[in-house]
């Protein structure tokens, strides 16, 4: 399909990503202090209660930023929200659409219960108040990629209301104090995606792929709890472990399943909100917290120059690291809101509300999708240290990394090494190594039962640690061997067998006399000396506190 | 045999006294003499004969598939068939072909149906005279009767006689000409404000009004999703009953539909009405009434009151609000509905490629007439946030008052109500086209227009001829899916009242016959 190019494309999508309030200011009275420092650019940690601008002597202004979020996620269901086409990423262009999607007249929507079952459950794990009754709404604009000239979402009366979202900032020096914070949701909705449009400027077409229009959405709306882009990067984060222990989402952001708008204001502490501006099509995690903390800067900067902050939507430009305002001349859009007549109200039921001898395929039961919940990563986290001992912002670190703590649990499982140790060995060198070559946990040459063999090893004193280290650096290196196999190649086992070590001690201790008379004047450098050169003989085989318990049994014999 | 209901012919082809193919071939021929009238906007000749063939096989092997295998109708050019253009009589969907199939059609298609074609109408379902429609109007075959033309013989003299004929009403008038002038046995329209119930007034046919919710609307191009509703045109109330069994239930792709299963039914013959309490609206005696219909109506109350029924006086009090609440929310809908029309996926697309604005503009600017255009910017209007307040969310509430108007009634012991269908008999297009059209549609929807906003079951009956030789169609309004219950009462009024045939004979000579026959026939073979 295909279209003349859209005048100016580039403009405001006002389509699936747009706000849900209308007022120009953030509706809060108090404003949490940002934490984020002056200087940034960086991940900047909140430490600091306000942000200063630049000192400048006298007429010093502490400035509060807030930040309120707006995120889609797409169901993972198999089919869309209200037909019957498959839901597949990068399926060929227009390769997955009813005439529903394509909006062919005479089509209604059917609404599919996995993705009214998934925002349920998603509103639970947020701790929402499940609407029993709830209205889906058409919201009007003119695109392209939206066939039907409407969207269908919940304006007025959405699936589930005032919720929470509690996520943890790690502060301090060494980013070792863990802070919990809340933001609260003012409501989960469900609506349609839209298509996507490719605009080939060369032959000024816009060329249309109709495979996600329809496709279930998720839109979260997060109050304006945040203050800075780190605290909001970590929101969307949790949102978005949440949502994949739930399986609602694949929320993967890199693939278009969660995407974020912020709204951004600053202002002076003590004094009503600011100005907001929307910061839309916050696609990727790594821009997320840069995005908004430009974008706080630059309205700090804006204002101390005397000027003012529009309410507008802008982008971020992440090659020149700020935003830029969306051109957006139609101005205000009306989107002519009306009630969608062709679905009735979407009733709910609990175990108490449910109509006697209601056929279960016809109704949803919130307490059954309440049994359903699976363990939420705060209770993962609770449970990693409580089991294991682990340090809590560790816990947090083994939760973040895609994958991480389904291998580290595959590794205990497999291995006798101390929990602690396991925890060290990959967060220390396991993720070190991961980090160092860009790869994800999944492209990890070393498999857990490598690993865990490896520890297995080194618990029962097989090698030493360093040969141990070795080994790891091998096993990246030459996948497909086991650690035993290059233990054994490399010959890096310790020495069991004490005779033989006594035999080096005696050997070593004969070529080097005055070493020995070192130690027999109570040198204390010189036993280690000693006990070097004899590990040295061993090819670092044998254990040093062995080596120095036969090197003192000599001298004192 | 063309004249015969669809339950005499449906007996006759179980007996073998006519094959599908004849039958088929018999509609055809009737359809081109009767081209003039512009009944049909596709006649789909070839799938016909082919389904007829079909049908034939069937009969032969005697496995029919029931009471519609083999008979030929007609569907309004506003539902989507698989394969035959679907035009809304529009030039937004010109050379439009659908992939699928509406599921009312793909259910008479299912009970081997045959269909003729697609029928004419006001563009998108707007109107109320099927005059403008991007393919003309459509001409009331009773312009032509023997029993119109002696009535004015004296007044057509010296004028040109082709210019005194008369609308069928609308929008559903192609398929309310198709039926009265028995080119099928019944046909398919739909009915927002009275689409279907008007035209069976002033074509001498019954049109038939389900309860909202009792008949799949997917694939019915909408016009108003929360009024809209298959319409069923018939010659006999009998045959309305019979289709209805065959489309009414639940339908996965409409979620409006009932859940709970449809009992197939029969209706029954009423005996006896004195257990009826029939009443009787004092808000439709209004001024704009014909007194020639008034004194119908009056004669019909006083048929039920004579056999025993009870008549008595009701009031919906919030009537005169119905038409400016429906202006309000039937454009508001069109607004929406019409939106997916911007030339990218199907339909018309102007040649401008400067941008895709100027695209939707150009497109729609060609593809909608004025009507439709006028609707789509008055209902933008109401849905201005700043007027949403103001006009729709009034008008949602009033809708809900008039709703309730019909539920008191009901719940003070009335069966049915008995009003007339339209104002007057069917006036000739050039006093027709005197006003435009959101003047006629707000005049002439008058009756039937606040049972669409309570989704309740109606049907208009044709009860007499008027002084000018013209049909005069009364209308019954029952409770919400007591549609078999209205039906009954309807079925015996019209029993009661011997409607006569149309005689084309002029116009068809070679018919004559057929219908001078069958006219006989066809009352003599009801039960």
């Amino acid at each position: 399909m295909a279209a003349p190019m859209l005048r100016g494309w580039w403009f405001a999508r006002r389509g699936a990503l747009a706000c849900v309030d209308g007022g120009s200011r953030h509706g809060r009275g108090a404003a949490i202090g940002c934490r984020s420092s002056g200087q940034r650019g960086q991940s900047s940690v909140a430490q600091q209660p306000l942000i200063t601008a630049q000192k400048s002597g006298k007429g010093e202004h502490e400035w509060a930023a807030v930040v309120g979020l707006e995120i889609h996620a797409q169901i993972s269901s198999n089919s869309k929200l209200f037909s019957g086409s498959q839901v597949q990423f990068a399926a060929p262009p227009n390769s997955l659409v009813s005439f529903f999607d394509a909006s062919l007249p005479g089509t209604l929507p059917v609404l599919n219960r996995r993705c009214v079952e998934a925002a349920v459950m998603t509103g639970l794990a947020l701790k929402c108040h499940i609407n029993k009754k709830s209205l889906f709404d058409r919201k009007h604009y003119f695109y392209a990629d939206l066939p039907a000239g409407y969207q269908i979402t919940q304006q007025r009366l959405p699936i589930a209301v005032n919720g929470s979202l509690e996520y943890s900032v790690c502060v301090g020096k060494k980013r070792s104090q863990v802070i919990t914070r809340t933001a609260r949701i003012k409501q989960i909705q469900l609506e349609q995606d839209s298509g996507k449009s490719l605009h080939d400027e060369l032959r000024s077409q816009t060329l249309i792929d109709l495979n996600r229009a329809g496709v279930g959405l998720l839109e979260v709306v997060l109050e304006p709890d945040m203050s800075c882009g780190e605290e909001a990067a970590t929101a969307v984060r949790e949102l978005q472990l949440i949502l994949q222990a739930l399986g609602t989402s694949q929320a993967n952001m890199a693939e278009g399943q969660l995407r974020v708008d912020a709204n951004i204001s600053v202002h002076h502490p003590g004094e009503p909100l600011g100005v907001r501006t929307e910061v839309k099509n916050l696609n990727s995690a790594r821009f997320l917290a840069r995005a908004i903390d430009s974008e706080i800067e630059r309205q700090i900067n804006e204002l101390e120059n005397g000027r003012e902050i529009l309410n507008e939507t802008r982008s971020f430009d992440c090659k020149l690291g700020c935003t830029i305002p969306m051109r957006d001349k139609e101005g205000k859009q009306d989107y002519r809101f009306m009630p969608e007549p062709n679905l009735p109200p979407l009733l709910l039921y609990d175990t108490a509300s449910l109509p006697p001898g209601a056929d279960p395929q016809q109704v949803i039961n919130i307490d059954r999708i309440r049994e359903q919940l699976p363990e939420l990563p705060s209770e993962t986290r609770e449970q990693l240290v409580q089991q294991y001992g682990m340090l809590p912002e560790h816990s947090f670190t083994i939760l973040n990394e895609v994958g991480l703590l389904e291998f580290f649990q595959n590794v205990i499982k497999e291995t006798r090494a101390e929990p602690k140790k396991v925890t060290s060995w990959i967060l220390n060198n396991f993720l070190g190594f991961l980090k160092q070559q860009n790869l994800a946990v999944n492209e990890s040459p070393v498999t857990p039962s490598a690993l865990a063999e490896l520890l297995n090893l080194l618990d029962r004193k097989a090698i030493s640690s360093s040969a141990a280290k070795q080994v790891f650096e091998e096993l990246w290196r030459s996948k497909g061997k086991t650690p035993s196999q290059i233990v054994s190649e490399k010959q890096l086992e310790l020495m069991q067998d004490g005779e033989a070590l006594d035999q080096v001690c005696l050997a070593v201790m004969e070529e080097h006399p005055q070493v020995v008379l070192a130690m027999k004047r109570g040198n204390p450098r010189a036993i280690n000396k000693m006990i070097g050169l004899v590990r040295k003989a061993t090819l670092s085989r044998a254990d040093p506190t062995v080596i120095k318990e036969i090197l003192e049994k000599k001298l004192s014999s | 045999m063309l004249g015969r209901t669809l339950r005499e012919v449906s007996a006759a082809l179980k007996q073998g006294q006519i094959t599908p193919t004849e039958l088929c071939q018999k509609c055809l021929s009737l359809i081109k003499k009767t081209k003039f009238l512009n009944a049909y906007i596709t006649v789909s000749e070839e799938v016909a004969l082919k389904q007829a063939e079909e049908s034939e096989k069937r009969y032969k092997k005697g496995h029919s598939l029931g009471d519609l295998d083999g008979i030929p109708i007609a569907v309004k050019d506003n539902f989507s068939t698989s394969g035959i253009e679907t035009t809304c009589a529009s030039n937004m969907l010109k050379g439009y072909v659908p992939p699928y199939n509406a599921t009312v059609v793909q259910k008479l298609l299912d009970q081997g149906a045959v269909l003729m074609g697609k029928t004419n109408l006001d563009e998108f379902a707007m109107g109320s005279g099927s005059t403008d429609g991007v393919f003309g109007p459509v001409k009331n075959p009773w312009s032509y009767s023997k029993q119109y033309r002696e009535k004015t013989k004296h007044k057509a003299h010296g004028e040109n006689e082709d210019s005194n004929w008369l609308i069928t009403g609308g929008s559903s008038g192609g398929s309310a000409a198709a039926v009265a002038t028995f080119t099928c046995f019944a046909a398919l329209g739909s009915d927002t404000g009275g689409s279907t119930r008007n035209p069976a007034a002033h074509c001498g046919v019954v049109g038939f009004k389900p309860s909202y919710g009792l008949v799949s609307r997917h694939g019915l191009i909408p016009l108003v999703n929360s009024m809209d509703v298959p319409g069923i045109l018939t010659r006999c109330v009998d045959d309305a009953a019979i289709v209805l069994g065959m489309l009414a239930g639940h339908d996965p792709k409409d979620s409006t539909t009932v859940q709970d299963p449809v009992k197939p039914f029969t209706l029954t013959s009423l005996t006896d009405v004195s257990k009826l309490c029939i009443g009787i609206p004092k808000e439709y005696i209004t001024p704009e009434l014909s007194s020639e219909v008034q004194s119908l109506w009056s004669k019909a109350a006083n048929l039920f009151e004579s056999e025993g029924a009870k008549v008595i006086e009701v009031s919906l009090p919030h009537t005169s609000y119905s038409i400016v609440c429906y202006h309000v929310l039937c454009t508001s809908e069109v607004a929406s509905n019409m939106a997916r029309f911007d030339g990218l996926e199907y339909g018309h697309r102007c040649d401008i490629d400067v941008s895709t604005e100027a695209m939707y503009a150009a497109t729609r600017r060609e593809g909608f007439n004025d009507v439709v255009r006028g609707r789509i910017l008055s209902g933008n209007f109401f849905l201005l946030k700043e007027n949403y307040e103001n006009y729709f969310i009034k008008a949602q509430k009033v809708r809900r008052l008039i709703a309730n108007d019909f539920v008191n009634v009901f719940n003070s012991g009335v069966d049915v109500l008995l009003t007339p269908t339209t104002l007057s008999e069917a006036v000739p297009y050039q006093e027709f086209i005197k006003e435009d059209n959101r003047t006629r549609s707000a005049q002439d929807d008058i009756f039937t227009q606040a049972v669409n906003m309570a989704g309740l079951p109606a049907v208009s009956v044709p009860m007499a001829l008027s002084n000018q030789g013209l049909p005069v169609g009364l209308q019954f309004i029952g409770r919400a899916f007591h549609d078999q219950q209205l039906l009954t009462v309807a079925k015996w009024f019209e029993k009661q009242v011997q409607f006569p045939v149309t005689q084309l004979q002029e116009l068809m000579d070679d018919c004559s016959s057929v219908f001078e026959i069958e006219k006989l026939a066809a009352v003599s073979l009801k039960q």
